[in-house]
């Protein structure tokens, strides 16, 4: 029997900073790593001693972890972390260094991931992504996510009934809300059209269905409310988190992830219900894991999906603000800070701090995160939700 | 339905010659014993010996029970595609130039989810499907689905026909078309749609028995050729190795001596003359051509088949000169095959027990008859397997030998 969750009370997310996304840079994961860190510190007014913990996610980083990255940075943490979950990586992060400060074990620790890219950094890492990967899927010719989520992408149409319609319509939302967010790649509108005429990638996927791979960092800190209050830190709080790992094991082919396991756990936590949260940062590496976050985290039921998406207008203003800074789809994928970036911008909504457009009167938002295609399915989920310093106890 | 390939065109010498790339062939340990069941044609996945599981990926602990004691078991590869794409985009080279390819995930029936390559006559998901497991351009194992029934050409399948050898409408050297078995080759070859076949003659001025019938198969064009003497196989290669699609190796030199039944080592030089050094100068003389074509289109170059013997595994003392001669040709085979491996040609070594000819004629039966042994040659270029042990005895030594080599060598010591 698990001992009864104790809350994320006096948990404080602040500092939140991008490193400049580029389609190809030749810099390494460390520099942007090292930017990151920077970064936050700059945003927070710290120096870094101040930081006595640290937590790192990369793809990039080989043949270095956490632990090098110390040593490179010249930081002496009393608290390293090391998160190899890719996309779940960005709420994996918050919710251990959330314990992590308010066991004491450390006061503020700085979460980063940051990724390079080389113009053959992506091939060499979807080929040697994991042992069941390059045993079982890489041989096959998919490159990467791109086959494994088009034979998702293929069950979920043919058993929920979802259009590419409804694919589009998340993607040129999301556009749409890039537009007003100056560091994403994309900065053309997407229309409907465009995205239907587009160039098959894997059959159904077309090439806005398909995350950009790119080079940039995300980071923030997480402390505790009254180092933040003194620091005269803008931050938000946590109020539930969850984390799952290879969910549903004997499902043939995944059509839903570890959130719909845990949802009521995190809805719990946070004393919240769907109605009440005012945006969500869902992963987005292919619209289709997103429709699956919608259902699994309880906006809609199972197979509800595509008629929730044709029901909702998705942009900023809209009447259900998704992935509010364009989320991967149109800022692009820079390696593990996908995993970040919905963090990143939510931590910057519920502080009044956005970069692009404002969800208005944002005050509880939910971060979800999703990765590691490890064979034929994403292992990783998690979620979180946050709110605005407003709705803390 | 697939259709047919057909006859290539005349090929323009001016044009560039496309070069062999691979699909990505780096596998873990574990893995590759799905290799070792596609090699021979067998579909094979690890199953739990506590708990009956079966298992994939490959893997080192059993997914259910924890158990390492995980065996390669021979599945039917029943099972239903649940998801597939048509990618149009991929990282490698190899992909790049052959797409779009067709990739399912198939629910097998027994329990795991694989992803496949998808033969075209599969019908859109759901679909029954028949899963096997073969070797790929770069000789690993790769899952294939094929619809549950056979469908008309569907060897012509342009994913299918990159896992095989077919010999339809390919060009093929048969190096002795003397014996009973390079005549039922020749024959075999152009019934299953060879385009062009070279038979190979040591002594071409000699009438033997079966010559009329080789000449009367309008594919067949007798070519001189003494595998023991360089000239003779360089002034062929020279003549035809460029055009070269499959080389099957049937030269052999077989007498029945043992160490102490005859004096000298005339006869033991005269087996390895042919037997080892005939294939290393055939493989000297034709190999790089044949490497050049790895990917020249429809009707590349493919196959290097050899002839060894089931007593190249283990010594059949009565014969112990031509066993260890074929020893050495095997083990010159394994070399062979990891050079050739680089440019998509997949070297087949058959492995007969006593062939019913003069050389074995005080051995009992069973014995395999040369049109049998042509057949599975045949079979073997066009399911795409790398070892085949042909006929009930090399069946049995083989059995034998995996369980346990040195109980066969005494068996055979008797």
């Amino acid at each position: 029997m698990s001992a009864q969750r104790k809350s994320y009370d006096g948990v404080a997310i602040a500092a939140p900073f991008t490193v400049p996304y580029e389609r190809y840079s030749t810099r390494s994961a460390h520099w942007f790593l090292g930017r990151a860190l920077a970064g936050v510190l700059g945003a927070a007014g710290i120096k870094k001693d101040d930081i006595d913990g640290l937590c790192v996610s990369s793809f990039t980083l080989a043949p270095d972890t956490a632990v090098g990255l110390t040593q490179h940075l010249g930081v002496s943490p009393r608290w390293l972390d090391h998160i190899p979950m890719g996309g779940a990586s960005g709420v994996v992060a918050l919710r251990r260094a959330a314990r992590a400060v308010q066991c004491g074990d450390a006061d503020i620790v700085a979460c980063l991931a940051g990724d390079t890219n080389h113009t053959d950094s992506f091939r060499l890492n979807v080929s040697t992504f994991s042992q069941f990967a390059r045993d079982a899927v890489y041989p096959y010719g998919t490159g990467g996510p791109n086959g494994s989520f088009a034979l998702l992408t293929d069950y979920y149409m043919r058993t929920y009934g979802a259009k590419p319609e409804d694919f589009g319509k998340i993607c040129v939302a999301q556009r749409a809300n890039a537009l007003k967010f100056p560091l994403a790649l994309f900065k053309k509108p997407l229309t409907i059209a465009d995205y239907l005429n587009a160039r098959p990638i894997a059959e159904p996927l077309r090439l806005f269905d398909c995350v950009m791979p790119c080079a940039g960092a995300e980071g923030f800190l997480v402390t505790r409310r009254d180092i933040a209050e003194e620091l005269g830190l803008a931050y938000a709080g946590v109020l539930g988190t969850i984390e799952r790992h290879n969910a549903f094991p004997d499902d043939p082919i995944q059509f839903r992830g570890g959130w719909a396991l845990d949802r009521e756990d995190l809805y719990d936590q946070a004393g919240v219900k769907p109605a009440d949260i005012d945006f969500v940062q869902a992963y987005d590496d292919y619209p289709v894991i997103e429709i699956m976050q919608l259902e699994d985290l309880g906006f809609c039921a199972k197979g509800e999906g595509p008629a929730f998406v044709r029901s909702h207008d998705f942009t900023v203003g809209g009447s259900f603000p998704l992935n509010t800074s364009g989320g991967q789809l149109s800022v692009g994928q820079a390696g593990a800070a996908g995993g970040f970036l919905g963090v990143v911008e939510a931590i910057r909504q519920l502080t009044g701090s956005p970069l692009g457009g404002a969800v208005a009167d944002a005050e509880i938002g939910l971060v979800s995160g999703f990765g590691m295609i490890n064979f034929d399915r994403g292992l990783c989920s998690g979620a979180a939700i946050l709110a605005a310093k407003a709705r803390l106890q | 339905m697939t259709t047919p390939i057909t006859r290539p065109t005349r090929k323009n010498p001016v044009l560039r010659t496309r070069l062999p790339t691979l699909p990505p062939n780096a596998r873990s340990r574990i893995a590759l014993g799905l290799t070792a069941g596609a090699a021979r044609g067998v579909f094979e996945l690890q199953v739990c010996e506590d708990c009956g599981t079966v298992q994939y990926p490959p893997r080192e602990a059993c997914r259910a029970c924890l158990s390492a004691r995980l065996r390669w078991r021979p599945q039917d590869g029943a099972g239903e595609l649940i998801a597939e794409t048509r990618l149009h985009h991929s990282q490698e080279l190899y992909f790049r130039e052959r797409v779009p390819w067709r990739v399912g995930l198939v629910r097998l029936d027994v329990g795991p989810s694989v992803v496949v390559h998808l033969h075209g006559d599969v019908a859109r998901a759901p679909a029954r499907v028949r899963v096997t497991s073969q070797l790929d351009r770069s000789n690993q194992a790769a899952l294939v689905a094929l619809p549950e029934h056979a469908t008309p050409h569907m060897a012509d399948d342009p994913e299918l026909r990159e896992m095989t050898c077919d010999p339809k409408f390919r060009k093929i050297l048969v190096t002795d078309g003397k014996t009973a078995i390079g005549q039922a080759l020749c024959q075999q070859l152009a019934a299953a749609g060879a385009d062009l076949i070279w038979a190979g003659l040591a002594e071409p001025w000699k009438k033997l028995p079966g010559s009329d019938t080789l000449a009367s198969i309008p594919q067949v064009t007798q070519v001189p050729l003494d595998v023991t003497n360089e000239r003779s196989v360089q002034d062929l290669a020279g003549e035809i190795a460029g055009k070269v699609d499959i080389v099957i190796n049937n030269a052999e030199h077989h007498r029945t001596t043992s160490i102490s039944s005859r004096p000298g080592t005339d006869v033991a030089r005269a087996e390895m003359d042919v037997n080892y050094f005939g294939l290393l100068r055939l493989a000297q003389a034709f190999g790089p051509a044949l490497q050049a074509r790895g990917a020249d289109g429809q009707s590349s170059a493919v196959a290097w088949v050899n002839m060894l013997s089931v007593y190249a595994l283990s010594n059949f003392p009565a014969h112990g000169t031509f066993s260890a001669s074929k020893a050495a040709a095997y083990s010159l085979a394994q070399c062979l095959r990891a050079e050739m491996q680089k440019s998509a040609i997949r070297v087949i070594n058959v492995f007969p027990g006593p062939i019913d000819d003069e050389w074995s004629q005080l051995i009992l039966p069973p014995k395999v008859a040369p049109a049998a042994l042509a057949k599975s040659i045949i079979d073997a270029l066009r399911s795409g397997v790398e070892d085949v042990y042909p006929g009930d005895v090399a069946q049995e030594w083989f059995t034998r030998w995996r369980e346990n080599p040195k109980a066969l060598e005494r068996e055979l010591a008797q």
